[in-house]
């Protein structure tokens, strides 16, 4: 019956409303339905632990392979993963704007629950604010999230001289996915994202004793922001193979259009994984058997020369910087 | 992309380098005249493929790059004027105009909307019957065909709404403009594809004939650069400056009949100023009369009166567009002008040579031939 509806401010005001709003779509979709109802959830742990929190604003809030929910449940347990946490819990708060339908809501609150059980994450406060018609876009979530470190010393700041850099597979994918359904260009359908929850290829890797030094996920800015950060934490020098570096043809196509260079745009379910040499081909070989990992490659290596610089051979077998990401990604004009 | 894949094929890019490689000896110094050729060359090092003697500079070719400051003070003067819609190209909202941007405008709170045709920009039109939208019509004769669409279709649909602030130009006026001046010492250019599709090569004729100058029109995967640069430097050889087409995918000799119909119904040649280079005959777009319901210039004539430019003395944008200095010969380069403050439109626009320079930092290295 709530579904017909949207939200208003009474949702958020701490009432009945509020309490019938928690239970029929928060609650009902990933809460313990026997937890007590109290200020704070109780966790039990042991071990040192890992702690993230992120924001999500995209728009739109759904687009061809994910939705806001998904990205914000991936996207926390990512960032805990890449430091060798195992995911163990988030919170997820929720700023509404006045008018939303509800039935987006559910959509987003039970998508957050599938993607947090493929993540074999609970998800066990929250929060719920509503504003003013204009004062949000539609809707934003924030997800913090905590797990238990299983491996010490895996850092940006951690990788090696012959190290390898491995990546779980194709770039560009959601942020040329978000940028086609935004506009409403080319076949936006033909591209989708990747958003995804990547524990099983970390814990997998993890548990075999693969010799991990640097994880990142390669968000914002894509994999040539997180490569020059973890070349500058870590001093030391990269060289990639543009030709090991999967692009799907129409993220490449929609790339193209756009006058824009994949390297630079969002991947929400793909790491990049730093290894030693010696376990390079064995943590490939792992990466591979999971279900987000099958188009994983060996994408470069870490070198003592040019430390704190990121070089690519290019497709047509010459060399160049990849640079730092500086500024607002401009479509082009001719 | 697949019809793409083959002109970034290793095996031959290099047997084309390898065929360059006999050039060895011979100083050239080659103009690559449009924007998308720059960011292509540094994106793929093509310069290291070159032999030692072979340079590339770059041209007057990026569009937003020769945008004129007193167009762009115009333009940002319009968005004064009570509920109106400005419509550009993405390129042109973080471009310092003398006193603001339009970045700067709409975060003051002006309507400023990035389209990907100028026909989106009828579209806010018509959905936006009580606003006046304004296109900033910026590009050579690529792009001012589609904004000919835009007008007429505006026209047929008798909007009262729609207005362009035209600042298309033509290519050939301005190579003429740069040879005539003597002022760039280039051996060769490499001519734009993308313009060439709509004027064909034959426009390109006065080139060697007047001035003796090699010239090829390339595509812009690497391949097409390549065989571009190396049918400049066998011309240079055998002495025999001509107008050569390597893009023969794309290009005629004669140009594109519907783009060129469309282009002289709307617009009138007129003369107009290019950033770093002044006034060239001829070389600019005018809204013809019969269009003129639609021209910004003429519906907002005391507001782009009013532009008052002040340029930044220290910015050589102007140098670099026509090939006088390479973009880090420039004293802010990299220092005061960023991409994220840039102080001239050649770090701003994605096919700016300051902007391919500093993302593919600076020249690439040799050392991968």
């Amino acid at each position: 019956m709530l579904g017909e509806n949207r939200i208003t401010l009474k949702h958020g005001a701490g009432g009945t409303a509020m309490v019938e709003l928690i239970e029929d779509v928060f609650a009902a979709s990933y809460g313990d339905l026997n937890a007590p109802r109290d200020d704070s959830a109780r966790v039990d742990v042991s071990g040192p632990l890992a702690f993230t929190t992120d924001s999500f604003v995209v728009d739109p809030i759904f687009f061809p392979g994910g939705d806001i929910g998904r990205l914000a449940v991936a996207g926390t347990v990512n960032d805990l993963l890449a430091t060798g946490a195992k995911p163990i819990a988030l919170s997820a708060s929720f700023i509404i704007e006045e008018g939303f339908p509800v039935n987006d809501l559910i959509t987003i609150a039970r998508s957050m629950e599938e993607t947090a059980q493929e993540a074999n994450v609970q998800i066990v406060t929250g929060d719920t604010k509503v504003v003013a018609r204009g004062s949000a876009d539609k809707v934003f979530i924030s997800t913090s999230g905590i797990g238990v470190i299983l491996r010490n010393g895996i850092s940006g700041a951690a990788a090696k001289p012959g190290d390898v850099i491995i990546l779980t597979g194709s770039i560009g994918d959601h942020g040329a996915a978000v940028m086609l359904a935004r506009e409403k260009l080319l076949d936006a359908e033909t591209v989708k994202s990747d958003t995804a929850p990547l524990t099983d290829i970390v814990l997998n890797l993890i548990e075999a004793g693969c010799e991990i030094h640097s994880m990142r996920d390669p968000t914002r800015g894509g994999i040539g922001a997180a490569l020059n950060e973890i070349a500058k934490q870590s001093d030391v020098g990269m060289v990639l193979d543009e030709r090991a570096i999967a692009v799907k043809p129409p993220v490449a196509a929609a790339c193209e259009a756009l006058g824009i260079d994949p390297l630079y745009v969002a991947n929400e379910g793909k790491m990049i994984i730093i290894v030693s040499a010696a376990d390079a081909e064995r943590s490939l070989d792992i990466i591979k058997r999971q279900r987000y990992g099958y188009d994983a490659s060996i994408v470069g290596r870490i070198t003592s020369n040019h430390p704190g610089q990121v070089r690519i051979k290019t497709s047509i077998g010459t060399t160049r910087i990849v640079p730092p990401p500086s500024g607002e990604l401009l479509p082009r004009i001719c | 992309m697949r019809l793409s894949d083959e002109f970034r094929d290793e095996s031959l890019v290099q047997q084309v380098a390898s065929r360059l490689r006999t050039y060895e000896g011979i100083s050239a110094t080659i103009m690559e005249v449009c924007g998308t050729h720059t960011m292509s060359a540094a994106r793929f090092g093509i310069s290291s493929l070159l032999p030692d003697g072979i340079t590339l500079i770059s041209g007057p070719g990026c569009p937003v790059c020769v945008t004129d400051q007193r167009d762009i003070d115009a333009f940002l003067a319009i968005g004064q004027s009570a509920d109106i819609i400005l419509c550009t190209f993405g390129d042109m909202v973080r471009v310092p105009g003398s006193y603001t941007s339009l970045e700067k405008l709409r975060a003051e709170g002006a309507d400023v909307r990035v389209v990907y045709s100028p026909t989106d920009a009828v579209n806010i039109a018509v959905g936006n019957p009580s606003k006046k939208v304004t296109f900033f019509g910026v590009g050579f004769e690529t792009t001012a065909p589609a904004t000919a669409v835009a007008i007429r279709t505006a026209r047929e649909a008798d909007l009262h709404n729609f207005y362009v602030y035209s600042c298309h130009k033509t290519m050939p006026p301005a190579l003429r403009a740069l040879l005539a001046s003597g002022e760039t010492a280039v051996s060769g250019l490499l001519l734009p594809g993308h313009v060439s599709t709509i004027i064909g090569t034959r426009a390109y004729e006065f080139i060697p004939q007047e001035f003796g100058m090699p010239c090829a029109v390339a595509g812009f995967e690497p391949l097409d650069m390549l065989l571009g640069i190396e049918a400049i430097l066998s011309q240079i050889v055998e002495e025999n400056p001509r107008v050569e087409n390597t893009y023969r995918r794309a290009v005629k000799e004669q140009p594109n009949e519907h783009a060129r119909e469309l282009i002289e119904d709307v617009f009138v040649a007129a003369d107009c100023a290019w950033r770093g280079i002044g006034v060239i005959p001829g070389s600019g777009l005018e809204i013809a009369p019969k269009y003129w319901a639609f021209d910004a210039k003429k519906r907002f004539s005391e507001l782009v009166g009013s532009a008052n430019p002040v340029s930044n003395s220290s910015c050589r944008c102007g140098d670099v567009l026509r090939g006088a200095i390479r973009p880090n010969e420039c004293a802010l380069f990299g220092r005061a002008c960023t991409p994220l403050t840039p102080v001239g439109p050649c770090m701003v626009s994605s096919e700016g040579a300051c902007a391919a320079a500093y993302k593919y930092g600076g020249p690439p290295t040799k050392n991968a031939r």
